[in-house]
């Protein structure tokens, strides 16, 4: 129930961040992951550092090993007190780290495999667990015999997990799990039960509303009077929409290898939130959170589907307890894709009404969808227009599938094809460039509504798009079969930084370290901390060093929402100037200078700011600490404005259709995007390549295909659930804004936002080129050529 | 996966005798890129595993000027679409196998392997059966059938043969030289694959025991223009949606005989008579390519979600048989 709780949380806030106006809060959700955690926000958890241990401090404030200078730059100043200033980013002028293009510092390691995944982590004395799954959709457990799995070959623990009686919901839902020598001895074992369902009947197919048997109808969104505005509008528009369930695809699966020591548990688990984790694996095993250490060195993707332990985490530990050894547990692909991955549906019928001149006036939208047997959240409708009459409602449907996850910007996908899609049509109706229809309704975007409209320039350079752009259809009087088309989308989000904690440490020798339990699950967090920390000394990258990835580090909230670059950078940030206050307090007698705020550190020495001939080189300023190291911590939320909500960005497409053959080929993606001061270019980059590539994927191919008949998920591996390959992506373009009016809003996450708009632009962009709308995703043959022909009929 | 037992024989003859022992319960493995996924996955759970890569008069292509070319069972993908002989005398052919599966597949995947590799069909694939038949009826019709049969499909299989190099071989004429327990035999490819009627038939015509050791494909007639057009979603990686194999022997822009298969439509390969009807003795233009695609979908019956697929076999036919025509 936790895990529903958290993703109702986590989608109802994405919700409140799609609705522009209102300002985007993603913080709330991982804060409220990491409030369980050890370490909430004001109380910093200091107790794995060494100079600080036994001193629990309050944020920022310099602890032990400078008893003479109790208080300094950290300390929140009371209010009118004159004190250290509050901590900003380096100006443009000064930042010698930030905003370049700097490569992820782990990416050698991954790239020769000595970075060590929790797939790679081998005990001594390892088992292997694995877990009888329920082949029904929805099936009570008759009969379970174990009595031969117990005395099987290598067997050396067994638990139930949905006894007799029990009633199972979803397919592959678990019944049992044993833990044995090999990974063959516990598939011998788990074939050598005795099991038996009754069958009960399931709903899987909730495309079409009316055959759900079941339903949630939410509350109804009204605002102005939509039938009147709608009544006199110049233009109406009716469409359906929609897209699949889809899943998540992490190459590296969910699981975990657990092992005990007396009452101590080491998880080395594949998640995205290290100190939750911990946190969850001492409730459920009704030991105490100091008894857990979880370690996530590297983990290979998870893409909002790791926040929690799930229920194979506590099943793993008991395992373990129960054979006194180490146990593997990582799900095989057809469970990581049935029970694991889980992005909801949404259908939508929507009407649109605008006036001739293109002002839109009125929405009118029922939206449905599920993912799993608590449906999930709502995507907002109408997606960033605060359209002045509007009337929405979105139902859920409970399917006898397992529940959805936080999936890379939950909901946004979702409202983005659903309104993009609409007002695309209505732009047609219109006769209209949908570029100008966006821009002629920019008003109503928001709080970002003037980013969107520096992106919309920048992104029609990058596509030609004024130049090339015809109306709906109009690019087919080519003689051959293959039509091109343009289209695009808008998409927002929030990014502000997470709760964060960082103890940084100077070392005599010089050597500079930063430790926080965050987790780097590829967006190159490890190399974000590195940049600040490098950056706010004044060192070159080669003389810092980061330790991430374990849950007795100062706590760190989940990395979803995009909350981490903001989260950590602002915690080092703020780490990183505490600890070199207390390096200038013993350096500034030295230098002549009467305050430690008179000094700053650049270009690998300490000097003073005013006299900068007068320095002292880096590591000989770090030796006036004497024989013991210092450390001073940082927080986030924090003094001044490190970080900031809010992000708009812009989308474009361009393709080409086969109208024979219905094939549609992504040519070239435009993805043009803010994120606040970018901290490193290429690893920001990179997300919004993957986010296209993730993008072009779930608009062209990706489907969770569900047997109505047996209620099973039938693709479930790589051949049959088709992932875009690197051939199918096309040429991506990317663009970050940054600069005045962008960075000095502070660090915010953009590793969500870009993959939000694909689905839009690409379906806009094949409805531009073949004249008629593929009411759904993915754009498969079936589809487009059912669309032709429909459009050929009308 | 379940245990079995494995078999490392260096002769022909030793492993039709192990083969022969206990036929049902064994499985010749090759490259295995097909059957060991399917042990993985517990759809196949063979207790003898007969593997034929000790056997060295299995490997090489030989281009004889008699027989033509001949390509023996431990021939991988990637050594047909890379061999000198092969591409000369049979260029579509290397093509077509240089661009099924992926570079992994193929490097380890064979030929004949290609040939008898078990139906994609999901149902098949998550343990169904492959006729994927539940409380006595057959669960395709009523279930997701989006890549089933649209012709050939009266039931009680659905499934689509997978292989793409199969038709292409079929109209080029290849034979099969199979060996089992009553010696050597060779039969037509066309006449290998058969539709099974019952759960425990398979979709080929070995007999227990039998083994195929070689592909012979006679060397091309003159006058013979061959293409094979597959639609595929996915550039790589990915499997046809509907294949079209033509071989036109063409007497200037004449067409005279006409040999016409289609993959992925039937849970055979798939000759499609009506078109070479329609092309045998046409000059060759797009309205006659377009009948002939017509033609190959007569009789074919979508059921409840691959209608798309008879324009995709349609439009296939018809862009097949104007590239192979040079139109």
């Amino acid at each position: 129930m936790a895990e529903h709780a958290e993703i109702a949380r986590l989608a109802q806030l994405a919700q409140n961040t799609g609705s522009a106006g209102s300002p985007a809060t993603l913080q709330t959700p991982v804060t409220s992951a990491t409030a369980a955690a050890p370490a909430t926000p004001g109380t910093p958890a200091t107790s794995a550092t060494p100079a600080t241990a036994g001193t629990p401090a309050p944020a920022g404030t310099p602890a032990a090993g400078s008893p003479a200078a109790p208080a300094t730059s950290g300390t929140p100043a009371p209010a009118g007190t004159p004190a250290a200033p509050e901590p900003t980013w380096p100006d443009a002028a000064s930042r010698r780290l930030i905003g370049k293009r700097i490569s992820r510092l782990d990416g050698p390691a991954k790239a020769t495999g000595a970075a060590k995944y929790t797939y790679d982590v081998h005990r001594p004395g390892m088992l292997y667990g694995k877990v009888l799954r329920c082949p029904h959709a929805h099936a009570r457990v008759k009969k379970l015999d174990l009595s031969r799995t117990e005395k099987a070959p290598g067997v050396k623990a067994v638990l139930v997990l949905h006894g007799e009686g029990s009633e199972i919901q979803w397919a592959l839902d678990e019944v049992a799990a044993v833990a044995a020598t090999s990974e063959q001895m516990a598939a011998d074992a788990l074939r050598a039960a005795v099991v038996e369902y009754e069958l009960l009947p399931h709903f899987v197919s909730e495309e079409v509303l009316e055959n759900a048997p079941k339903t949630k109808p939410g509350e109804e969104q009204l605002v102005g009077d939509p039938e009147k505005a709608m009544a006199g509008a110049a233009v109406r528009v009716k469409g359906h929409y929609g897209l699949p369930v889809v899943a998540h695809n992490c190459l590296e699966a969910h699981g975990q290898i657990c092992e005990w020591k007396g009452d101590n548990l080491t998880a080395w688990c594949s998640t995205q939130a290290v100190s939750a984790a911990a946190t969850q694996f001492a409730e459920q095993l009704g030991i105490s959170a100091a008894n857990v250490e979880v370690i996530t060195e590297y983990m290979g993707g998870g893409f909002g589907s790791k926040f929690n332990i799930d229920s194979w985490g506590p099943v793993c530990a008991k395992l373990a307890r129960q054979a006194g050894a180490p146990v593997r547990l990582m799900l095989e692909r057809d469970a990581e894709l049935t029970v694991a991955g889980d992005r909801p549906s949404a259908f939508a019928d929507i009407e649109v009404g605008a006036a001739a001149d293109g002002a839109l006036v009125a929405w009118v939208s029922k939206s449905w969808g599920s993912g799993g047997l608590g449906g999930a959240g709502s995507p907002p409708l109408p997606y960033i227009f605060e359209i002045p009459n509007r009337r929405h409602r979105h139902t859920s449907v409970p399917t006898n599938t397992a529940a959805s996850r936080a999936w890379r910007a939950p909901n946004h996908p979702q409202a983005c094809l659903l309104t993009f899609a609409a007002l695309d049509d209505t732009a047609a109706a219109l006769g209209m460039d949908p570029l100008a229809f966006v821009t002629r309704n920019l008003a109503l975007a928001g709080a970002r509504a003037r980013a969107f409209g520096e992106e919309l320039v920048v992104a029609e350079r990058l596509m030609d798009w004024k130049a090339r752009w015809r109306p709906r259809g109009a690019g087919g009087s080519t003689p051959g079969t293959v039509r091109r088309g343009l289209g695009l989308a808008l998409q927002v989000w929030g990014g502000r930084g997470h709760a964060s904690h960082c103890d940084v440490t100077v070392y005599p020798d010089g050597g500079v370290e930063a430790k926080l339990s965050t987790q780097d699950l590829g967006t190159g967090t490890r190399t974000v901390v590195a940049i600040v920390l490098a950056e706010t000394f004044g060192l070159p990258l080669e003389a810092v060093k980061v330790r991430i990835g374990d849950s007795r580090l100062p706590a760190s909230g989940g990395s979803g929402g995009s909350t981490t670059v903001g989260g950590v950078s602002s915690s080092t940030r703020r780490a990183a100037l505490n600890a070199l206050d207390l390096v200038f307090a013993k350096v500034a007698p030295r230098l002549g200078a009467a305050a430690p705020g008179e000094l700053e550190a650049a270009d690998g020495v300490v000097r003073v700011k005013a006299h900068p001939e007068r320095r002292l080189p880096w590591r000989q300023a770090a030796a006036a600490l004497g024989v013991s190291p210092v450390t001073a911590s940082g927080a986030n939320p924090g003094p001044g404005k490190l970080t900031d909500s809010g992000t708009a960005g812009v989308t474009m497409a361009d393709v080409e259709v086969d109208v024979e053959t219905g094939l549609v080929a992504v040519l070239k993606m435009v993805a043009v995007q803010e994120g606040g001061l970018i901290i490193d270019a290429k690893t920001a980059e990179s997300q919004v390549y993957g986010g296209l590539i993730m993008g072009v994927s779930y608009a062209l191919a990706e489907e969770k295909v569900i047997d109505p008949v047996s209620g099973r998920m039938l693709n479930v591996d790589f051949d049959g659930y088709k992932l875009a390959g690197i051939a199918d992506v096309g040429e991506l373009v990317v663009h970050l804004m940054s600069g005045p009016g962008y960075d000095e809003r502070g660090v915010i996450g953009m590793g969500e936002p870009t993959v939000i708009g694909p689905g839009a632009a690409i379906s806009n962009a094949v409805a531009n080129a073949i004249g008629v709308r593929v009411p759904q995703l993915p754009l498969t043959p079936d589809r487009v050529l059912d669309a032709l022909e429909k459009g050929r009929a009308a | 996966m379940r245990g079995f037992e494995y078999a490392r024989p260096a002769s022909v003859e030793q492993a039709v005798r192990l083969l022969a022992a206990a036929p049902e319960q064994s499985r010749v493995l090759a490259g295995g890129s097909d059957l060991l996924s399917l042990m993985k996955d517990e759809v196949e759970a063979p207790a003898r595993l007969v593997s034929l890569q000790a056997i060295g008069a299995l490997r090489g292509l030989r281009v004889d000027p008699q027989a033509g070319l001949r390509i023996g069972a431990l021939v991988t993908l990637a050594e047909l679409a890379a061999d000198a002989g092969a591409r000369r005398l049979h260029p579509v052919l290397a093509t077509a196998a240089g661009q099924a599966a992926g570079p992994q597949i193929r490097n380890v995947g064979t030929v004949v392997g290609n040939l008898c590799q078990r139906p994609r069909c999901w149902y098949y694939r998550n343990g169904f059966g492959l006729l994927a038949v539940r409380d006595g009826k057959p669960m395709v019709p009523e279930g997701d059938n989006r890549f089933h049969a649209i012709l050939g499909n009266a039931g009680p299989a659905y499934f689509v043969h997978p292989s793409t190099v199969a038709p292409l071989l079929i109209v080029l004429g290849a034979r099969l030289a199979v060996a089992g327990p009553k010696g050597e035999r060779q039969l037509e490819l066309a006449a290998f694959y058969r539709t099974p009627q019952g759960e425990g038939e398979s979709e080929h015509a070995l007999a227990p025991g039998e083994v195929v050791t070689e592909i012979v494909v006679p060397p091309p007639a003159a006058g013979r223009r061959v293409w094979s057009y597959e639609v595929r979603q996915r550039h790589t990686l990915d499997w046809s949606l509907a294949t079209a194999a033509v071989a036109l022997d063409m007497q200037g822009r004449r067409v005279g005989k006409a040999r016409v298969v289609l993959g992925q439509v039937a849970p055979v390969p798939w000759e499609a008579a009506a078109a070479q009807q329609v092309l045998a003795g046409q000059e060759l233009d797009g309205a006659v390519a377009a009948r002939a695609g017509e033609a190959a979908v007569e009789g074919a019956r979508a059921l409840s979600r691959n209608r798309y697929k008879i324009q995709l076999a349609r439009v296939a036919v018809k862009r097949a048989v104007l590239a192979a025509g040079g139109v």
